[in-house]
């Protein structure tokens, strides 16, 4: 097959069985070209199992910084019997097939449209190791040495990422080199290496980092100054808990007493880890819970009881598929309206929307701003593609003058000096924002009953519809408030003016961005994009879509959900939002939104004149 | 029922350490049916703060959903108050503790509560050991929604629809004491001299003191039938021990017979005094409480008194090695690590 060769850009998948410590193998390649410069996104497809099933590895190469899922797979490395069939399948026409042939591939599943390269890895580990535990574990390194022969890496790479990967434990060096080293010889001795896909250093990472959501979840709550941590395991929010419980153990231990300036509960299940959330931000920590859909169900009733008696409540949800267990172990963004009316009664909360590492450390730090200034519930909408892929990402960035955003709250010396009778309930600055007083602030003053029954400005319990409809409308002016201080939609306008306008939000951004620009280069198309950042929507998100004749609205769910909320909130012409979905459990990709819209456009505009209004 | 609080006092009214009268202690006028046992047990809180001097202001109170949870409004008016959500009581106070671990926590809640809906919060409050004090006002029936039997009706009880109750009953003395509890005890909400010391010696505590009290609902179930009825209660009750508080500063002057008394050190330094009426039972023997409790019931009588204690146990903060500082007054120089450690994680993640 006569080939061109192709440097940095394309796509390989690892095909393996988990718990076989595949993982740290696939990563180990990942980060080194990473290391060289070079971006890459990097997504795991695990099953929710702990061993023995078939797990994937798919990294997309592109140094042109496209970081979405492009969709096909250039090279597969299949080290799993059992999933080689859908694997030689799912190769694109011209790729890599590459695999263990110690075991051979059966006749009927041979292709001539693909080059197969089958390497002797087993043979070789059983040769090379006789402790089986070994020959599983070093068959992974092996083959990442294989691919930096086929792929022509500078092996020195893998060198200085093995001796930083076990820095002190320096006996575990040498047996992963010598293992590496050992898969570059044997690709070198079995293949003409190397392959027509190819990697060069560039210098196209800058100061760019490669961390999942999650770590930057947790870390955006260590800054944020999170005391009170409740929760419940559940994939895939449980890595937000573990980064932030090893980052407090690094930086919030007292050197002296060795005492914690933290709290972590492990709560008997969700119901719990919110109350205690509630609890402690209620007494004046800030505290917050992580969990996944399920969770959110179970938190709902708690969550109405936060929005209506005014209590801060930080709550990170790593979206996965659903309904109920769905697939627990892939993306979605299906929580969108789970979240956004979250409870009983007439009840909505300030969801905000991260689409990178960044975005969910930042956004971490600020949702304790933001519950503590407008007393409410703040959901982080991130997603399992986003909390547990490596991302690569602008780095995190916190001002050395930054402070907290404790919001309205009354001191001991503020009770003492008020002239008049405290209203735990009074808009007395007209933003519909009351003041909270912490328990044990005065001793005669500021004591009032927090309850999810209705009350007056004064928190006392009544029944008067009046009172009710007066507290209820304060709420909404509350909301309309934090409309304009949450964060701006990012909007992005191209040259001329067009009238076809794209939405997108979380993870879907980096797929839109890259689909918005290929539908430019290869067809002519620009669109105008937006991407929400927040719940409740501010004026520019009501002014973009009013400037377009159609607005795309990009997600992955499949009963589009945020098109739902947008129609909801501003009363729009349903017609108008055209939905763009996916949500098959793996991340979107570029190309089918660029397909989607591209195929919608002829199929809507028949005639060249009126199709030239979207060009 | 009246529908306000007279606001004039006797002027002489006895003044505690801190110069409050009892005045100072109470709260909004009560809603519950005139002789509920809630009131009675509410009474004896104001009591029990007034004479240990406690400021109100350093209390916060927690209820969940029913009518026993509707009395944190009818007590201690200058303590933050919080009614959350049914049978959740006992997370938000574990939170609430969390923050700040200075605040005397005190817990109300029913037995549709404890024993039902909130269970699982219950149990597991229990095992951490959270420093509060849990009452569990135990009428055996669900009041505000109109008389169906709870999970801890016994057997056989009817309430006033006259329906004898088919199933087992919860035993919640028991199962606190099974979990581990380290401090058990059970009283009638028509026995306050028995009740006001057993609340004292329970804020007296460090870690989870729970105190059910059996509080007979006057509407739904205080009819000849029913266990939970007062005239059951007090034809059957039989106590372990009489309690005496003791603060610190004070000579205990109590004087019984060899053998039949103890005196316990708080933490803080003040003093259960217990005349056993019981010399069988031993206070620090769980399995002794468990016995005693099979057995009373076995005699067709209800147990009170002080079940079990462990006065040297370790409540969540000490488990946890939290810092003394309550966790809510730490400030961002505690808290934040800073620009220049952020820096250093960008780059380990390059």
């Amino acid at each position: 097959m006569k080939r061109d060769i192709v440097v940095n850009k394309f796509v390989i998948k690892f095909a393996n069985i988990n718990g076989t410590g595949s993982a740290s193998a696939n990563k180990l390649f990942a980060k080194a070209i990473f290391r060289l410069g070079v971006p890459i996104s990097p997504k795991n497809i695990f099953p929710s199992n702990i061993q023995g099933l078939p797990t994937w590895y798919e990294v997309r190469v592109n140094e042109n910084g496209f970081l979405g899922r492009r969709g096909g797979i250039d090279i597969m490395v299949a080290m799993n019997p059992q999933s080689m069939e859908r694997d030689i399948k799912e190769l694109d026409k011209g790729g890599y097939f590459i695999y263990d042939n110690t075991k051979g591939i059966p006749p009927e599943l041979m292709r001539d449209d693909i080059d197969i390269i089958g390497l002797p890895l087993t043979d070789a580990c059983r040769k090379m190791y006789d402790d089986p535990r070994k020959r599983q574990l070093f068959r992974n390194v092996m083959y990442v040495g294989a691919l930096a022969a086929l792929l022509d890496m500078e092996k020195e790479i893998f060198h200085q990422l093995i001796s930083d990967q076990f820095r002190g434990k320096t006996k575990l060096i040498e047996p992963n080199i010598q293992a590496l080293e050992a898969g570059y010889n044997l690709a070198k001795e079995t293949y003409n290496c190397p392959i027509s896909y190819r990697i060069e250093r560039r210098d196209n990472v800058g100061n760019k980092i490669l961390i999942d959501g999650n770590e930057a979840c947790g870390l955006g709550a260590v800054y944020g100054g999170a005391t009170v941590s409740a929760w419940y395991p559940i994939t895939p929010s449980t890595s937000v808990i573990d980064n932030f419980a090893r980052y407090v153990r690094k930086f919030r231990m007292d050197p002296e007493t060795g005492q914690k300036n933290y709290a972590i509960v492990q709560a008997e299940d969700e119901l719990a880890a919110i109350g205690m959330v509630i609890g402690a931000s209620w007494n004046g920590a800030r505290a917050f819970t992580a969990t996944s859909g399920p969770g959110l169900s179970l938190m709902n009733e708690f969550l109405g009881l936060a929005y209506f008696a005014e209590i801060p409540t930080v709550l990170i949800d790593v979206q996965r598929a659903g309904p109920s267990t769905g697939m627990p172990t892939r993306t979605q963004q299906s929580d969108v309206l789970a979240a956004a009316y979250a409870s009983h009664g007439d009840t909505k909360h300030i969801c905000l929307y991260p689409s990178t590492p960044k975005e969910c450390f930042e956004y971490t730090a600020t949702a304790f701003d933001l519950a503590e200034r407008f007393q409410t519930p703040v959901l982080v909408m991130s997603d399992l593609d986003l909390g547990m892929n490596d991302n690569m990402s602008e780095p995190m960035e916190w001002a050395p003058d930054r402070t907290y955003d404790r919001g309205k709250v009354h001191t001991r010396e503020d009770l003492e000096n008020l002239t008049e009778r405290y209203g735990r309930y009074q808009d007395v600055d007209g933003d519909g924002i009351p003041y909270r007083t912490y328990p044990g602030t005065h001793p005669t003053k500021g004591a009032f009953f927090t309850r999810g029954t209705s009350k007056d400005e004064f928190a006392i319990y009544t029944e008067i519809g009046g009172k009710y409809i007066e507290n209820m409308d304060r709420l909404q002016k509350k909301w309309k408030t934090a409309a304009n201080t949450v964060p701006k939609p990012i909007i992005r306008k191209t040259a001329k003016p067009c009238t076809i306008g794209v939405i997108h939000y979380g993870t879907s951004e980096a797929s839109t961005l890259e689909a918005l620009h290929h539908l430019n280069s290869l067809h002519g198309i620009s669109l105008d994009s937006m991407g929400i950042q927040a719940f409740p929507f501010s004026d520019e998100v009501e002014q973009f879509i009013n400037e377009h004749e159609y607005v795309f609205v990009v997600e992955q769910n499949r009963d589009a959900q945020m098109r739902t909320l947008l129609i909801n909130e501003f009363d729009f012409e349903p017609d108008r939002l055209v939905p763009l979905l996916h949500y098959d459990g793996s991340p979107i990709t570029a190309r089918y939104i660029r397909h989607e819209i591209r195929d919608w456009i002829l199929q809507t505009t028949t005639s060249p004149r009126r199709r030239s209004r979207f060009y | 029922m009246s529908y306000k609080i007279p606001t004039f006092r006797h002027p002489n009214l006895p003044k505690n350490d801190l110069g409050y009268t009892t005045k100072d202690y109470e709260g909004a006028v009560s809603t519950l049916c005139a002789g509920c046992g809630h009131d009675s047990i509410s009474a004896a809180i104001i009591e029990a703060c007034f004479e240990m001097s406690i400021e109100p202001h350093r209390v916060a109170k927690l209820s969940g959903i029913g009518c026993s949870s509707k009395t944190p409004t009818y007590f201690l008016g200058n303590s933050h108050g919080f009614n959350s959500v049914h049978g959740r009581m006992p997370s938000v106070a574990t939170g609430a503790n969390m923050a700040n671990r200075n605040l005397l926590y005190i817990g109300v809640s029913g037995d549709g509560d404890t024993a039902s809906i909130g269970m699982g919060q219950f149990v597991h409050a229990v095992r951490r050991n959270v420093n509060m004090v849990y009452i569990c006002e135990n009428n055996g029936v669900y009041g505000l929604t109109k008389g169906q039997d709870s999970a801890t009706t016994d057997l056989g009880s009817t309430s006033k629809k006259g329906e004898p109750n088919p199933l087992e009953p919860i035993d919640l003395c028991s199962i606190a004491l099974q979990l581990g509890a380290t401090f058990v005890a059970n009283s009638f909400s028509g026995d306050k001299h028995q009740l006001i010391p057993i609340i004292q010696a329970a804020i007296a505590h460090r870690g989870f003191a729970f105190i059910n009290v059996i509080s007979p609902c006057v509407t739904f179930n205080n009819v000849p039938g029913s266990t939970k009825a007062y005239d059951y209660i007090r034809q059957h009750m039989a106590s372990t021990n009489t309690v005496d508080y003791v603060p610190h500063a004070e000579e205990i002057t109590t004087d019984y017979p060899e053998g039949t008394s103890e005196n316990v050190t708080m933490h803080d330094g003040s003093v259960i005094s217990l005349h056993k009426l019981d010399t069988e039972h031993d206070v620090h023997s769980r399995r002794s409480a468990l016995t005693m409790i099979k057995d009373y019931k076995a005699q067709d009588k209800v147990l009170t008194g002080i079940l079990f204690m462990d006065e040297q146990s370790k409540d969540i903060h000490e488990i946890m090695n939290t810092t003394t500082t309550p966790l809510r007054n730490l400030g961002i120089s505690e808290l934040c690590p800073g620009t220049e450690q952020l820096e250093a994680i960008n780059e380990l993640h390059r």
